[in-house]
């Protein structure tokens, strides 16, 4: 008979094989999948997995739907080493791309690169401002982080919904809910010619150093690790769990609102109702296959990007639903946290 | 003294050839012993030598990987603590098995077979609490209550089940001395009445004064059997570690100069509803004095180290006065950079975080100690001064690289007390400094704190061991209800006094008639 049985310390081995293991069952749950829906597994495969990638054009497509990912990952991870669960990044994602337009379009005339700047600044700050919110209650009210983030995502789905629908309409649209295309200054340089990849990919980098830098080596990231381990030895050493609180969620909004900016200033070029592409959510789940480590990100992000191009490809080749992608991220998800069992545990044969 | 060595009766537990193998080390290593019914058998040892480990495999906790457990003349595997508790046999752990969020007689119903009606089990609790002399509070949360408390809490639990045979482990830590007496009154009525006690111990005192037989075991290994009363304590704990038991310098000789710490009337509400309320403490201990707080647990000492810690920064700050300076609403930080260090009760989880590395808990408190440069981290310094802790204070471990949960408790303990000792504070306070410390660890412990202050620091020990407390302080107090007793120089006083003031009742006490227990 096959048992469980816990192991004497958690295995590091186990630690970052499991988000591997995942993998490998996502993608035989994706084959047995297309078999169960009548399609040739083994074509699937192809579509899905190999499709995307096989030109340059597709790897730089890639990387431009990873970037965003990596963002809101980074910023979460920050948090969530401190056990801060900020689960609203799709929120703050939407209101930094808002903010940010907003930016473009009443600087609608100009030509000069501070539009961009400004772009910057505003996505970063709404996206704080909105991850405000749940930082301010819950070091005033002691209120659930959770609950609060995740209610404020609905909130922002309807604000920009009215922006794009009232104040940011574009006028020359024909009554579309979106905004004005933006003119060249308010867009971010190209990386590659003749591909979609910009200088945002370029953020998502910096951010990735910046946050190795900020969690590995800085006492601010210690302090938030020691909060997220043992609060009872936060208290102890006299770390302020208010300003853990507040670094996670700003952390989290900023990288999420500068991730919203890069779309709306990058491949989309205009805000419309939907801004995110659920980027905010899928960010989560990088940064839990990535364990919360910034070269983890990097990768867990390509692979994410990965199954939103896939699911693309298999809408327009295998005639499948475009939740397909949905199903995946959800598979990896599920599998992962299956794994993640085997940590503190290791199967047995045998009777006990 | 029970002198009574031919205990009657069948043989209750034989064990032969127990072996326990962990990843890393051998706990238990062919270890045999039988236990005659009624009889109280000790079995002694260092922290780490394989008690606990062999306790637990009687109790079902973990299952040997060799050897044979026969219980009442029939070979048995016991499978779970449940099935324990059905053969008879109960457990008093030395860390305490309880959900936190309960209350006692909710954690009690958990143990027991079926059922049980809660307001029925209540009274039955008090009962037995009174017969034996152990206060516990039916309806109190668990998290409410002290070491001590919990400890009592297990003990009922066991007593309400009627067991056959009943393991005590380390179950005096925490007692005052009438309570220890009470306690041994119990256990030996219990005897009497047929229950046989494994009784787990590294007090030689104790094993001498309560035991018929005693079992050592030194690594894992028995290296002895000896009847306690025949024995001296010499003779035991040369079979116990090795050598000879070792002993504190501790000159008497205080150079006292200024005031390091002074509470100013501090009067103090516990946000605990089951908690005790500070009131008006005044205190001041000086500069080359260790100054220790006797006291029952759950009498304001939890209380009245989160206020001097700054873990609970008080609303007033002129309340306390760390070195020259009002500290009363400072944070711990701001205490530390005054000059204070602090040792806290619970190491694993407040005085350190287990999944760290010790390099990482050295810089929970000892980030002054340059080891920041613009906000980062210097590892080089970290990784120096970890080292520098484990050289100097004898930590057995694996580098100072190893998480802090892999250590013992001794070594842990050794490691944080290093920690705030490198430092050089102005002012020390220590909570239950020894407390489930092995007898060497626990002497270099308190000859570190003897150090520090002939060093020119002040020093404040909180404990509930009062031998402890006569071996190293200076001056002693007691701390009862919330209150502070008039503070004596060890030598105007002896540990009868100290006894009788531990419930309350010291000359001019205003709180004897608010005593709950006596």
């Amino acid at each position: 008979m096959l048992r469980l049985e816990a192991r004497a310390e958690p295995s590091k081995l186990m630690s970052y094989a499991s988000p591997l293991l995942a993998i490998v069952l996502m993608l035989i749950g994706g084959l047995l999948l297309f078999t169960f829906l009548g399609k040739d597994p083994i074509e699937g495969f192809k579509i899905f997995f190999i499709n995307p990638v096989r030109d340059s054009y597709g790897v730089s497509e890639l990387f431009l739907k990873a970037t965003p990912l990596m963002l809101v990952a980074i910023g979460l991870a920050v948090g969530f080493r401190a056990n801060v669960w900020n689960i609203g990044a799709e929120g703050q994602y939407i209101m930094g791309g808002a903010a940010a337009s907003a930016v473009a379009l009443y600087f609608y005339e100009s030509d000069s690169a501070f539009v961009l700047v400004a772009m910057v600044i505003a996505g970063g700050i709404g996206g704080m401002l909105w991850a405000s919110v749940p930082a301010f209650l819950k070091t005033r009210f002691n209120t659930n982080e959770i609950l609060v983030s995740l209610m404020l995502v609905y909130v922002a789905q309807l604000m920009v919904s009215w922006l794009v629908h009232g104040p940011m309409m574009d006028p020359d649209g024909f009554n579309f809910p979106q905004s004005r295309m933006f003119e060249e200054s308010a867009l971010l340089p190209m990386l590659v010619e003749g591909t979609r990849l910009n200088a945002a990919f370029l953020f998502a980098m910096s951010a990735l150093l910046v946050g190795y830098i900020f969690m590995n080596r800085s006492f601010l990231g210690f302090q938030m690790r020691v909060a997220g381990n043992a609060k009872n030895a936060a208290r102890y050493a006299g770390f302020s769990a208010k300003r853990m609180i507040w670094i996670g969620l700003l952390a989290g909004g900023g990288m999420a609102g500068l991730a919203g900016m890069s779309e709306v200033s990058g491949p989309m070029g205009q805000l419309t109702e939907h801004v995110s592409n659920n980027y905010g959510f899928a960010g989560i789940i990088v940064a839990f296959v990535a364990r919360l480590n910034p070269i983890g990100i990097f990768f867990a992000s390509l692979l994410m990007a990965l199954l939103y191009l896939g699911g693309e490809q298999a809408q327009q080749y295998m005639n499948l639903p475009s939740s397909i992608s949905n199903v995946f991220q959800g598979m990896l998800l599920m599998f992962l946290l299956g794994s993640d069992v085997f940590i503190n545990y290791r199967l047995k044969w045998g009777r006990d | 003294m029970t002198s009574s060595t031919d205990a009657p009766g069948e043989v209750r537990l034989e064990l032969s050839g127990l072996t326990k193998i962990y990843p890393s080390v051998i706990a238990n290593d062919d270890v045999s012993l039988k236990v005659k019914k009624g009889e109280i058998h000790a079995v002694l040892g260092e922290n780490g030598a394989g008690k606990s480990t062999l306790m637990k495999m009687i109790y079902g906790v973990a299952k040997p990987d060799a050897g044979e457990i026969k219980w009442e003349g029939e070979t048995l595997q016991v499978e779970s603590p449940a099935h324990a508790r059905s053969l008879g046999i109960g457990m008093v752990f030395q860390h305490f098995s309880l959900f936190e969020t309960l209350t006692v007689v909710e954690n009690i119903a958990l143990a027991l077979p079926g059922d049980p009606d809660l307001k029925e089990l209540a009274k039955q609790i008090t009962e037995v609490s009174k017969k034996y002399g152990l206060p516990v509070v039916p309806h109190r949360l668990v998290h409410a209550l002290s070491v001590g408390e919990r400890q009592r809490v297990e003990i009922v639990r066991c007593l309400l089940q009627n067991p056959k045979l009943l393991i005590m482990d380390e179950p005096t830590s925490v007692l005052t001395p009438q309570a220890v007496r009470k306690l041994f009154d119990t256990l030996r009525q219990l005897a009497d009445e047929g229950c046989s006690i494994l009784y787990i111990s590294h007090k030689l005192d104790e094993i001498q004064e309560l035991c018929h037989v005693a079992t050592v075991l030194r690594d894992g290994k028995v290296t002895g059997d000896c009847i306690p009363s025949e024995e001296t304590p010499k003779s035991m704990a040369s079979l116990m570690i090795g050598k000879e038991l070792p002993v504190c310098q501790h000159d008497g000789l205080a150079v006292v100069g200024e005031v390091r710490l002074r509470l100013n009337k501090l009067s103090q509400p516990s946000d605990d509803p089951f908690g005790t309320n500070l009131r008006d403490i005044d205190l001041e201990i000086y500069s080359g004095e260790i100054f220790g707080i006797a006291g029952v647990s759950g009498n304001g000492q939890q209380e009245l180290l989160y206020a001097l810690s700054g873990e609970q920064p008080l609303a007033q700050n002129d309340l306390i006065e760390i070195c020259g300076i009002q500290s009363g609403s400072l944070r711990p930080d701001a205490r530390r950079s005054v000059g204070m260090g602090f040792v806290p009760e619970e190491r694993l989880g407040r005085g350190a975080v287990p999944q760290m590395s010790l390099a990482d808990n050295t810089l929970l408190t000892a980030h002054g100690a340059q080891m920041l440069k613009y906000g980062m981290i210097r590892f080089g310094v970290v990784e120096k001064f970890a080292d520098r802790c484990i050289a100097e204070f004898n930590v057995k471990c694996g580098g100072s690289g190893h998480a802090a949960q892999s250590l013992s408790g001794g070594n842990l303990q050794k490691f944080i007390m290093g920690r705030e000792i490198l430092q050089v504070p102005k002012l020390l306070v220590a909570a239950q400094p020894t407390w489930g410390v092995d007898v060497g660890a626990a002497a270099f412990i308190r000859q570190r704190l003897i150090d520090l202050r002939n060093d020119g620091a002040a020093i404040l020990v909180i404990s509930e061991e009062l031998e402890e407390l006569f071996e190293i302080s200076d001056r002693i107090a007691v701390i009862a209800n919330g209150r502070l007793s008039p503070a004596k120089k060890l030598a105007d006083t002896n540990i009868d006094e100290i006894g009788v003031w531990m419930s309350g009742m010291w000359p001019d006490a205003a709180s004897i008639e608010e005593s709950d227990y006596a």
